[in-house]
């Protein structure tokens, strides 16, 4: 069978060669990379803006965006058909293609996120290391970690007042570099697909300014999700340890700590939230208005064939319900969380009736695909490219993040830094 | 070792790695290839008369068995289209299995949608048109390659180099034809390329020998004595999509405005 042949239905008139090559995983490409950039835009608010508010989710969001990274590229190699030879994107790049600059943009961004969580936790790696070390009778897991922190602090010792300062200086120029790069970052998953003159459903200016506001929307709704997850099951943990350890911060404490979070992260949400469906909006009304050649195909595929997925999952259960959910008065931490998922349902379907809708039409204008992702794989193809390697790419950051919360202090508590 | 020390071997090895690099330069295959042969004593072109097309799909056929595309998978090189235009206006195409086998009902094969009769005094026109890799001058796949996998030859011809495709379907999504596709054997991106290794060679096409009614003609646009070059020059002639900007050199006679 033929690449895409599998999950490809077509109807009416389809060039021989059409098929839906671009699949759930280029679906869940600009996701995650929206992810990523949203997470890091959130952490920055803090960092460059000095928002106080959101001091506690910064340090979260900044790991959690590192822990990301890594996964922003791994749909891009469970998709390609040659994957072993992935690494010639940074290796060859060409440059007049939008995908060239993934290498740069991609190890750029990393070594900011990167830079700016070393000196983050730079006191905190010297102090775990001069604490270890004072230990006298070190257990084989302590010495580890002893190396561990040792290594990280890169043999930068000092910890004194002035350079200290110097690390908050050296973060917060970081942060802000970090913000356009981060945007760039994803505006350039945008250009990726406007780019494609092939394309009618795809091809426009609007695109990558489109997926940087939708990546921020759904970075900080993944983030609020996070962390109220990650604050239930400490709650849950600490109940248990309190009566060993009566100086682990009471439930009450952390659920102050955890609505006043979620309420200030909630505001920035809705803020990009108007902004990433004005310019939706923008686009829909703008094709709607112009109706150039493509128009008729346009119209039957957002108007009829994915009309549920684009107008009652994507716009009102994505992004009218969550707006309501958010801006009734008196929000809870219950009510946030059942907003933030339905916005992230929204984004989601957001990149796939770009994606898939991008390619639910033949290039004749003559006819339909229509995807059927593979959900029981029966070889590799549908494996990579069907539901289990979805799910493989959201569960990996999560793994990461877990390994990365071991050895850095995420939560904050709203104590000293 | 002392600090300075290591400072400067370590220079002098960065050092040492650059320079092999920027000697690899002189020997740049590419450019030796280019410097060798005449530039720009020709510039392939392929005319399609739309008028002498039967459908037969001796073409396609040919096609597959001379550029080792798996006969039986659903993808191929080239094409032909049938296009049926009744009388409300409506306008009916298929192509099915790419017309290897031609054409073998008067049915429209409308894929799920199942097959369509038409009965033939609604019909105000019928006609087959031919489909392949149009060669642009302005190859927006050649564009889009992220590692330069895809590339134009001096003389027009976009090619595919199969151990440096990374299979990533960017080429594919960026042709407006839809004549590319992922070979089922080689896992990488392919395309028809005008039997390169025929014309290099003085042949004619797998299709062009293929086709009985010479529908199909291949040329050579630097050539003003050829006679594909002398019909462009000449006659009326058209291309497909043009609004792409990508400058298609498949040259067709008898196109319509049905044509997609």
């Amino acid at each position: 069978m033929v690449h895409g042949e599998f999950w490809t239905l077509k109807e009416f008139f389809v060039y021989p060669n059409e098929y839906i090559y671009w699949s759930i995983q280029i679906v869940m490409y600009p996701f995650m990379t929206g992810l990523v950039a949203g997470a890091f835009v959130l952490s920055s608010l803090y960092h460059v803006f000095g928002v106080k508010q959101l001091k506690d989710i910064a340090r979260f969001s900044l790991v959690f965006s590192f822990a990301l990274l890594p996964v922003a590229m791994m749909p891009l190699l469970m998709h390609l058909m040659q994957p072993l030879r992935g690494i010639e994107v940074m290796l060859t790049p060409h440059f007049t293609s939008a995908i060239a600059a993934f290498g740069i943009v991609f190890t750029t961004y990393g070594m900011i996120v990167a830079g700016e969580i070393w000196f983050v936790y730079r006191k905190f790696f010297v102090e775990s290391a001069l604490a270890l070390r004072a230990q006298s009778n070190r257990s084989a897991f302590d010495t580890l970690r002893l190396r561990l922190y040792t290594v990280l602090t890169l043999g930068a010792w000092d910890i004194s007042e002035h350079a200290l300062e110097t690390d908050e200086k050296a973060v917060k120029v970081l942060a802000s570099i970090g913000i356009p790069v981060a945007c760039f970052l994803h505006g350039y998953a945008g250009f990726i697909f406007g780019s494609v003159k092939a394309n009618a459903l795809w091809m426009t200016p609007l695109m990558p300014v489109i997926f940087i506001c939708s990546a921020v929307v759904s970075g900080i709704a993944l983030c609020i999700l996070t962390y109220v997850g990650s604050m239930e099951l400490r709650k849950f943990l600490y109940a248990r340890k309190r009566s060993q350890n009566p100086a682990l911060p009471s439930n009450e404490e952390l659920k102050s700590v955890e609505t006043s979070v979620v309420i200030m992260t909630s505001k920035y949400l809705v803020m990009f939230l108007i902004l990433a469906i004005s310019l939706e909006l923008l686009d829909l009304i703008f094709r709607t208005y112009t109706a150039v050649k493509s128009w008729d195909i346009l119209r039957a595929v957002i108007y009829e064939i994915d009309f549920v997925k684009i107008f009652v999952v994507q716009y009102g259960l994505g992004n009218l319900v969550p707006f309501i959910l958010l801006l009734l008065p008196g929000l809870t931490v219950r009510r946030a969380v059942l907003a933030t998922v339905f916005v992230l349902i929204g984004v989601f379907m957001m990149r796939w009736n770009v994606v898939i809708g991008g390619q639910a039409f033949s290039g004749s204008f003559s006819g339909f695909m229509h995807y059927s992702l593979p959900i029981i794989p029966h070889n590799l193809e549908t494996f990579r490219e069907g539901l289990l390697g979805a799910l493989l790419v959201i569960i990996t950051p999560y793994i990461l993040f877990v390994g990365l919360a071991n050895i850095l202090p995420v939560f904050g508590e709203g104590k000293e830094d | 070792m002392k600090r300075r020390d290591f400072c400067k071997k370590s220079l002098l090895l960065a050092g040492g790695l650059v320079l092999p690099l920027s000697a690899l330069e002189l020997f740049n295959p590419a450019r030796l290839l280019a410097e060798r042969s005449v530039p720009g004593d020709s510039r392939w072109i392929f005319l399609v008369d739309t008028h002498k097309c039967t459908g037969c799909g001796f073409c396609v056929k040919a096609c597959k068995l001379e550029n080792e595309v798996p006969y039986d998978a659903n993808v191929t090189r080239t094409w032909v289209e049938r296009y049926v235009v009744t009388k409300d206006g409506n306008t009916h195409i298929d192509s099915p299995k790419g017309a290897r086998d031609g054409f073998l009902t008067a049915q429209i094969d409308n894929n799920h949608a199942g097959m369509k009769t038409i009965p033939e005094d609604e019909i105000s026109k019928a006609f087959f048109v031919p489909k392949l890799c149009n060669q642009c001058d302005n190859p927006p796949c050649v564009q889009v390659c992220p590692v330069g996998a895809t590339y134009q030859t001096a003389d027009g011809v976009s090619l595919v180099d199969r151990k440096w495709c990374i299979g990533c379907g960017y080429c594919i999504m960026g042709c407006p034809y839809g004549v590319r596709f992922f070979h089922p054997v080689h896992h990488v991106a392919e395309k028809c390329n005008f039997c390169y290794h025929r014309i290099t060679q003085g042949l004619k096409s797998a299709c062009v020998d293929a086709c009985p009614f010479g529908a199909r003609m291949i040329g050579n646009l630097r050539d003003p004595n050829d006679p594909v070059t002398q019909v462009i020059m000449t006659q009326r002639v058209n291309v497909l999509k043009e609004e792409y900007g990508t400058k298609p050199q498949v040259f067709y006679l008898g196109l319509t405005r049905e044509v997609k």
